[in-house]
């Protein structure tokens, strides 16, 4: 019944105007600035359900289409819509902020208006990315998003904050105007800025190869894929809690979006040229960056780096469908590489976000991130180190919760691609256990070390809330994850598809 | 030849703002120093009746034609000139609005800074509608002896009058590059006009081009002198920096925009069929100047150098849209042009703003912790400074975008490649500016004064770069329709 409304519109611009309207209030107003972003962010949360419910998963074909003209100069049309990889995005980032808006609650106190309306802004701008069907309108929500999350970690984030959010801003920015020459490169072949017309556009090997490195760049820095991850590990040191959740939920998931809405499809041969390179990335990523992780003492630090690894898996489900497809002759091992990545994207979504917020409660109390500030934890706040423990499980791969779904279906296709790419993805099940769960111990377990760790409060109704609803995630998506991979089933399918057929002219 | 009278309606404009200027500078002359302010609402008034003149005279043009040349060939009517007059007048018209607290503060407020600014304007107005190398001289010398004169407008202060010495004496050297190239360009074709040198240049160009394209190469100098292109941009620096701030404002605006038109109508309706020689030339200046301003801008810890030095990188990418030497590069640098004097007019206005009576805003630190001090005028100056920077959703990602995407169809992808990079390096300093206005703790407490009005233009200017940046096709579509 709300499929006749403008729904894309609606959860782009809704949280954008809303975030405005927050600044309007002026800086004597804090709680009701609280209070709107609160309504704003559960109002967009609702108003994205219904492209799930009213999601046909039959079809690979955009629903929820709206098209407007725009800048007809350069024939640049407001063009929206959304299919099986996309609406999953929309509906984590409309859930993830509210989460964020709840968290920032009481922690945030200098100027919580400003932190709660560059949320919002910045909602919109990731809604848009996702929904985008016009490469520029994608750009421009893209590169938006970048404005938002520079002022959130450079405000209020940790003492090595300026550094760490010019890195974050000169990195991806470094990325994306590369992408924006590739795209006007391709305008000019196509006279067109559709992203669907880029997908049939014929393009040389040539052009292809260019094209790719040039999305490689501005993705690869979002992803971050080894070696331009070493932004993440600073921003996400410096950002406040609800910036770590948003850039670890929301914004890598963006670089991984990316590779499958434009790299795959519009340069399929260019991307198989060049797979050995994402895949040897990814390898890296997951192997060498889960020792970087095994040996942080800043708990932020560890989760940043575990995102690193667990990013290089979505990457690696990506572009090893073309050595499957090579090998087996069908499309259903590719596809299964592809849901695998979605998948992992998902859940890595809730489950880094969980930890992040685990980390944030921590250091709320204490005001450290470090691991030897802790210990014993589990004393003095008993529901909390059970939402924690739960969640570093779930980081760890276990089966039955989401973690273990992704991984799973990835190291499976990697199978049918070569079995040393399944063995070194595999390794992560060792260390992902290892840096995940020995954290765990030292700071959960063990005797009482401090008497910070002694005064530790237990969770509060909010925090409470927080986790609960995340744990429910987790363990939902673990147990039964198929409403999800029918959503994108249709989509991924037609995707190998024109991923199998050369673009050549 | 007589001109006719009717041959003289479409100056009416131009001549407005002469009676008008003339009569400024007689009353202000018998002005009580309480009144001076009468000088300033009669200039703002001068600019409304010139854009209201300017309009008219438009509309009635293009019923019958789209262009008119007038006056024996030394006079051009047409969109282009509409389009780019009106974009001087409102800018203008902000930048004298910025500029009378600062001028009041100081005990400058004379009425012959506006004088001299209805001059300027004039200069620009002339320039934008030349056609025909003295038209597009005179209009130059109009423009740039009114500019040296109000950069020395304050006269016990040395800097200032050193800058104005320099701005004076490099100035000429340009002038006078710009006459050498005019007279060889006259050797060769016989002529001035610049449509008799464009047909002559389509005639015999390709086979007879050495004295041509020597009168190029002086030409190509003395416009990228005027534009402030490395490496002729020696210049900008000190002229900015010494100059009071609100003449800075004047000089960093709409002379940009009178510029652009000056190397319209010389290399392209001119030399147009000579732009296989000239392109080569302005690669070069474009790859200098990105690289000289961003890179240097970085160096600076005042803000006026700074912005000087990201003038330099601006004009390298109007430039670049120009040698793209095709339709969407001319109207992709014009629409530039016209953007880029509003944003720099918004941050120049910004600077004046924060600066009072005793206190000038100039260094870096100056704007340390402005959010705290107040946050509508930092989120001006961030969404100038991104804009400036190149980001989405403000409107100087599309003009990047549009002079970008000229460069690549006309198949200069590398040439691309080189400008985004150097924008990012420019990113650096442009952020820079927000890190000190959000991040840092603030070093000066006392409150920022400013008239309401000049809040009210300050921010119409400021989302106006917003605004642009949302929706951009309008103006676009008036740059396409102006080089059409």
């Amino acid at each position: 019944m709300f499929t006749d409304l403008p729904l894309l519109s609606l959860v782009i611009w809704l949280p954008i105007i809303g975030g405005f309207l927050i600044l309007a209030l002026g800086s004597n107003a804090d709680n009701a600035a609280r209070r709107l972003a609160l309504v704003v962010s559960i109002a967009t949360f609702l108003i994205s359900l219904p492209l799930w419910t009213g999601f046909d998963s039959s079809t690979a074909a955009m629903q929820f289409q709206e098209k407007a003209a725009w800048i007809p100069a350069f024939n640049i049309n407001y063009h929206l819509g959304v299919d099986g990889l996309s609406m999953p995005l929309i509906l984590l980032t409309t859930f993830t902020v509210v989460l964020v808006v709840i968290a920032g609650w009481e922690v945030i106190q200098n100027k919580p208006g400003q932190y709660m309306a560059a949320f919002l802004i910045m909602e919109g701008f990731m809604n848009g990315v996702f929904a985008a069907l016009d490469a520029m309108l994608f750009y421009v929500f893209w590169e938006g998003m970048l404005i938002p999350m520079f002022l959130i970690i450079g405000i209020w984030g940790g003492p090595n904050r300026v550094y760490a959010t010019i890195k974050f801003f000169l990195y991806t920015f470094l990325g994306s105007v590369f992408m924006l020459v590739a795209l006007i490169y391709m305008y000019w072949q196509s006279d067109s800025f559709a992203i669907l017309d880029f997908h049939t556009l014929k393009l040389s090997l040539n052009a292809q190869i260019l094209i790719f490195i040039a999305f490689l760049l501005a993705f690869a820095v979002k992803v971050p894929m080894w070696p331009v991850h070493t932004w993440l590990p600073d921003a996400h040191v410096e950002a406040p809690t609800g910036g770590s959740v948003i850039l670890a939920a929301i914004m890598l998931k963006i670089g991984g979006y990316g590779f499958l809405r434009f790299s795959l499809p519009i340069a399929p041969d260019g991307s198989k040229e060049l797979d050995w390179l994402i895949i040897g990335m990814s390898l890296i990523a997951v192997v060498y960056i889960g020792f970087v992780a095994l040996v942080q003492s800043d708990m932020k630090k560890l989760i940043a780096y575990s995102s690193i690894a667990h990013m290089g898996f979505v990457t690696l489900g990506f572009f090893i469908i073309f050595t499957i497809l090579e090998n087996t002759g069908g499309t259903s091992g590719a596809v299964l590489g592809i849901e695998g990545g979605m998948v992992q994207m998902i859940s890595h979504g809730f489950i880094s976000g969980a930890m992040f917020l685990g980390v944030g409660v921590m250091y709320d109390r204490v005001h450290s991130r470090e691991i030897g500030a802790y210990g014993g934890v589990v004393h003095t706040m008993p529901k909390f180190a059970g939402f924690f423990v739960l969640f570093a499980m779930a980081n760890a791969g276990l089966p039955g919760t989401s973690g273990f779904v992704g991984e799973f279906m990835v190291i499976l296709a990697a199978f049918k691609a070569n079995f040393w790419y399944a063995f070194l993805a595999a390794t992560t099940l060792i260390l992902g256990a290892a840096y995940t769960l020995w954290m765990v111990k030292r700071v959960i377990y063990g005797p009482v070390v401090n008497i910070n760790v002694a005064g530790l409060e237990d969770l509060n109704r909010r925090e409470f809330l927080i986790m609960a609803l995340l744990a429910i995630a987790v363990l939902a998506l673990g147990v039964y994850p198929a409403p999800l991979t029918q959503v994108m089933h249709a989509s991924v399918e037609n995707l190998v598809q024109h991923i199998s057929v050369s673009k050549l002219p | 030849m007589t001109p006719d009278v009717v041959e003289f309606a479409p100056l009416a404009a131009e001549i407005f703002v002469l009676a008008m200027a003339s009569f400024i500078l007689v009353l202000d002359a018998y002005l009580p120093d309480s009144r001076r302010l009468i000088a300033f609402r009669l200039t703002q008034l001068t600019l409304l009746g010139a854009a209201i003149l300017t309009w008219t005279q438009h509309q009635e043009m293009i019923g019958h034609t789209d262009r008119m040349v007038l006056l024996g060939g030394t006079y051009v009517a047409d969109t282009m000139s509409m389009v780019l007059k009106m974009a001087v007048y409102v800018i203008s018209a902000g930048v004298f609005l910025y500029s009378r607290d600062y001028l009041r503060d100081r005990g400058i407020l004379k009425g012959e800074y506006f004088v001299l600014g209805l001059f300027g304007v004039l200069g620009m107005m002339v320039m934008i509608s030349a056609h025909n190398m003295l038209t597009v001289y005179l209009g130059l010398e109009l423009l740039s002896l009114s500019m040296y004169t109000m950069v020395a407008f304050q006269r016990d202060n040395g800097v200032a009058s050193e800058a104005a010495m320099k701005y004076f004496v490099l100035g000429a050297i340009a002038s006078g590059m710009l006459l050498y190239g005019i007279s060889m360009i006259y050797g060769a074709t016989g002529s001035l006009d610049l449509a008799a040198i464009g047909r002559y240049v389509a005639e015999n160009g390709v086979t007879d081009n050495k004295i041509l394209a020597f009168g190029i190469v002086f030409i190509v100098a003395g416009l990228a002198f005027k534009l402030g292109n490395a490496p002729f941009h020696m210049w900008v620096p000190d002229i900015y920096n010494g100059a009071p701030t609100a003449v800075t404002l004047y000089i960093g605006a709409a002379p940009k925009i009178a510029a652009f038109a000056m190397v319209i109508r010389v290399l392209v309706e001119g030399l147009g069929g000579m732009h296989a020689d000239w392109t080569p030339m302005l690669i070069i200046l474009a790859i200098a100047s990105l690289a000289v301003g961003n890179v240097i801008a970085i160096a600076q810890t005042n803000i006026k150098r700074m912005l000087a030095y990201s003038t330099i990188s601006h004009m390298g990418f109007v430039v670049l849209g120009i040698l793209a030497a095709n339709k969407a590069g001319y109207s992709g640098a014009m629409f530039y042009a016209i953007t880029y004097a509003l944003t720099s007019a918004g941050g120049f206005g910004l600077l004046v703003v924060l600066s009072r009576a005793g206190f000038e805003a100039e260094k870096l630190d100056d704007l340390k912790g402005l959010n705290d001090r107040n946050p509508w005028l930092a989120f001006l100056m961030l969404l100038l400074m991104f804009s400036m920077a190149g980001v989405p959703p403000t409107v100087g990602f599309y003009a990047k975008l549009s002079v970008l995407q000229a460069v690549i169809s006309a198949d200069m992808v590398w040439l691309a490649a080189v400008a985004v990079f150097f924008s990012i390096i420019g990113a650096f300093y442009y952020i820079r500016i927000v890190k000190l206005m959000y991040f840092d703790k603030p070093e000066d407490e006392a409150p920022i004064q400013a008239g309401f009005d000049t809040q009210m233009v300050l921010g119409a200017n400021g989302l106006a770069v917003l605004a642009l940046g949302i929706y951009p096709a309008g103006l676009m579509a008036w740059c396409a329709a102006a080089l059409g």
